[in-house]
């Protein structure tokens, strides 16, 4: 097998704030093939959002990366020094951010916000730069006259059409979508879930999509994960992972879920997610865990893979 | 039966603010027309739910029938529960058993209804007063009502009302600020204070929408308990349509303003008439992955217009692909496919 396009290792994420330290990712592993879309899901506060942000090296202070690599296309992110970093960003590695309305800023035009990283990254004269945001634009579904345009004269949808041909612009290997459509209305959502099919056939990057709704996740990604309080506590093959949950948070979440057509009765997880400056000890599921045992108690389950490519981390399944 | 809520032709315009240049030449006032004739009928115990994209009018229409704001034209007649009912001088009556909602009406008739129709508002966190504790957010209302007589009383409802959302033990919870909860305990809380005064009708806007996916079942499974042992009956507002297939019973879906298409809820999902309707249900995202193959077939373009530039004819003309001249000048009417199914479109009208 080729070497992965990503592969993030035991990925620490601190933030060192006033009332303690908060553990939003706390040993997080795993890889992307070249291409491929990976889901992550999870609640609030499961500390997916500071995951897609470490990726870019861009943890808000009082966050930081603890430790662990995350080796994109042959270079350690976590070891570049500013400058380097920035040449990588937005180059090899972009992202989509949660809130496009938030996200563009109001008092340039589209067209100037475009060409920005084109003039630095590629050393395109404004002339040029405005050329390849045409063609992108018109790859994201909007007419050229937008480049003209204030963000505040655009819909939220367009907007988020702008922020994805950003994303594109500077053809990254890897798009980091962080919940794209969550404050779009549902039809605006499925038209850009559409995009992002068409896209990943013309531009063939991988994406990381990070959203709270399984749904989305099954629309489109190759693989999924499912992250519960800073660990990633179920990964495979999306088929896999929404046709056989093994891991009980899983199976709990896609019980949750009320479908169109089925009048099967949909279940909750009882309790919430536990405070990430002090996590509970052992498993840190198991107070909400219909299967808990004396041992996901006091110790961490390790990470064990039930069939090729689908891991998971409980002692349900770990042979003793 | 009596219908427990008839709306009929409701009508909300907001009045835009005009510019000085505007108001020195005397130009005409212009409107978001937010509800823009409404008509529906919620039948005793059942679960109605409006459903639209934002900008609808559908928190507007849940609004007007808890009378937070007045209506603009349109009548809503309401059947109150019998105890309230007896309170209320027959002159404001209608038929003997309905209240006009919109209609005027003296201070204790109003204080009577507000007793009767209660909400659940979408957002936890902004709900409730941050300063306030949870035994004294659910004690306003009591104060304010006069119901009962002694102290001891009411501290007595309040944890009533705590356990029968399952905030056990209650004098733990009573005693904390807002901020000290989960975002479903929160919502537990504003469930509680919308019960605690004994309403028969209940709106509760999008009372799932702002919490986690996990426990949102828990808040809905609550509702529907606590609809069973006090025989409510809701206006369920939301943008989710599976959550909608979940609870209702029947549905209305409202696009600028106007209800499009309503039905029972089985036949709107699995058989959408209105073009509309159609492309609201096929956008519903599902748990499938082998969806991530096809591409979702969305006919309809263009996002929702302003509410104050409403279109003429049928208002989803711009972005209807089977649009005909007709739907660019007049208003379709409203048809009966099927019984209890109606929609507004020019394709199903015999002329």
């Amino acid at each position: 097998m080729s070497s992965p396009l990503l592969e993030v290792r035991d990925l620490r994420i601190y933030y060192y704030t006033l009332t303690g330290i908060v553990r939003a990712v706390d040993g997080v592993s795993f890889w992307m093939a070249e291409g491929e879309v990976l889901g992550i899901a999870g609640e609030s506060g499961c500390g997916k959002s500071t995951l897609g942000y470490g990726l870019l090296g861009l943890v808000p202070p009082p966050g930081r990366i603890v430790s662990g690599s995350i080796v994109l296309d042959r270079t350690d992110v976590t070891k570049l020094r500013p400058p380097e970093l920035r040449k990588v960003r937005w180059a090899k590695v972009s992202m989509i951010f949660q809130g496009a309305m938030n996200a563009l800023n109001p008092v340039y035009t589209v067209g100037h916000q475009l060409a920005e990283p084109l003039v630095l990254h590629r050393g395109l004269s404004v002339k040029e730069a405005l050329e390849v945001a045409t063609d992108m634009i018109k790859k994201v579904g909007l007419t050229p006259d937008v480049l003209r345009r204030y963000p505040h004269e655009l819909s939220g949808g367009m907007k988020q059409r702008v922020m994805i041909a950003m994303a594109l612009l500077l053809k990254p290997r890897l798009v980091i979508a962080d919940e794209p459509t969550t404050a779009l209305d549902v039809v605006i959502q499925a038209q850009i879930m559409n995009l992002f099919k068409e896209l990943r056939k013309i531009e063939r990057n991988a994406m990381i999509l990070i959203t709270h709704d399984l749904s989305l996740i099954a629309e489109i990604a190759d693989r999924t994960s499912v992250m519960y309080a800073g660990k990633i506590v179920e990964i495979g093959s999306s088929d896999e992972v929404f046709g056989n949950p093994l891991h009980p948070y899983t199976q709990g979440l896609l019980r949750s879920i009320p479908r169109l057509r089925e009048k099967e009765k949909i279940t909750w997880i009882p309790g919430v997610p536990p405070d990430l400056r002090m996590p509970p000890p052992g498993c840190r599921f198991h107070p909400r865990c219909p299967y808990a045992r004396d041992v996901c108690r006091s110790e961490e389950p390790p990470e064990i893979e039930v069939e090729k490519g689908h891991t998971l981390s409980c002692w349900l399944y770990a042979r003793r | 039966m009596y219908p427990k809520l008839i709306v009929e032709e409701a009508y909300k315009y907001f009045p835009l603010r005009r510019s000085l240049v505007e108001i020195l030449t005397f130009r005409r006032h212009r409107y978001v027309r937010a509800v823009d004739g409404v008509s529906f009928a919620v039948n005793e115990g059942e679960i109605y739910c409006l459903a639209g994209e934002s900008g609808c009018g559908k928190t507007t229409t849940g609004r007007l029938v808890v009378r937070l704001i007045d209506f603009t034209a349109g009548r809503a007649l309401y059947m109150p529960r019998k105890e309230v009912l007896s309170e209320i001088p027959p002159e404001y009556l209608v038929d003997g058993k309905y209240v006009n909602l919109a209609s005027r009406l003296p201070r204790y008739v109003d204080k009577l209804l507000r007793r009767d129709v209660q909400i659940i508002f979408q957002d936890p966190y902004g709900s409730l007063n941050p300063r306030m504790r949870i035994y004294d957010i659910l004690k306003e209302p009591l104060d304010i009502h006069g119901m009962g007589s002694t102290e001891d009383e009411r501290r007595e409802t309040v944890f009533r009302a705590l356990e029968e959302v399952k905030l056990t033990p209650p004098e733990e919870f009573a005693e904390r600020y807002p901020h000290m909860l989960s975002g479903g305990q929160r919502q537990r809380v504003a469930v509680a204070r919308a019960l605690i005064l004994n309403p028969s009708l209940v709106v509760a806007d999008e009372p799932v929408s702002m919490l986690d996916v996990s426990i949102r079942a828990e808040i809905l499974q609550l509702m529907l308990d606590l609809k069973a042992t006090r025989n409510l009956t809701y206006v369920f507002i939301t943008h989710d349509l599976a959550v909608a297939a979940y609870i209702c019973n029947n549905i209305a879906v409202m696009y600028l303003g106007k209800i499009v298409e309503k039905g029972p809820i089985d036949v709107v999902i699995n058989n959408p008439q209105h073009p509309y309707a159609r492309a609201l249900i096929a956008a519903v995202p599902e748990p499938d992955p082998r969806n991530r193959f096809k591409i979702r077939e969305l006919p309809i373009s263009g996002e929702v217009p302003s509410a104050a530039h409403i279109p003429p004819g049928c208002r989803f003309h711009p972005r209807c692909p089977y649009a005909m001249d007709i739907c660019k000048t007049e208003e379709p009417p409203e048809i009966e496919v099927e019984k209890g199914h109606t929609l507004s479109c020019w394709l199903y009208a015999r002329r």
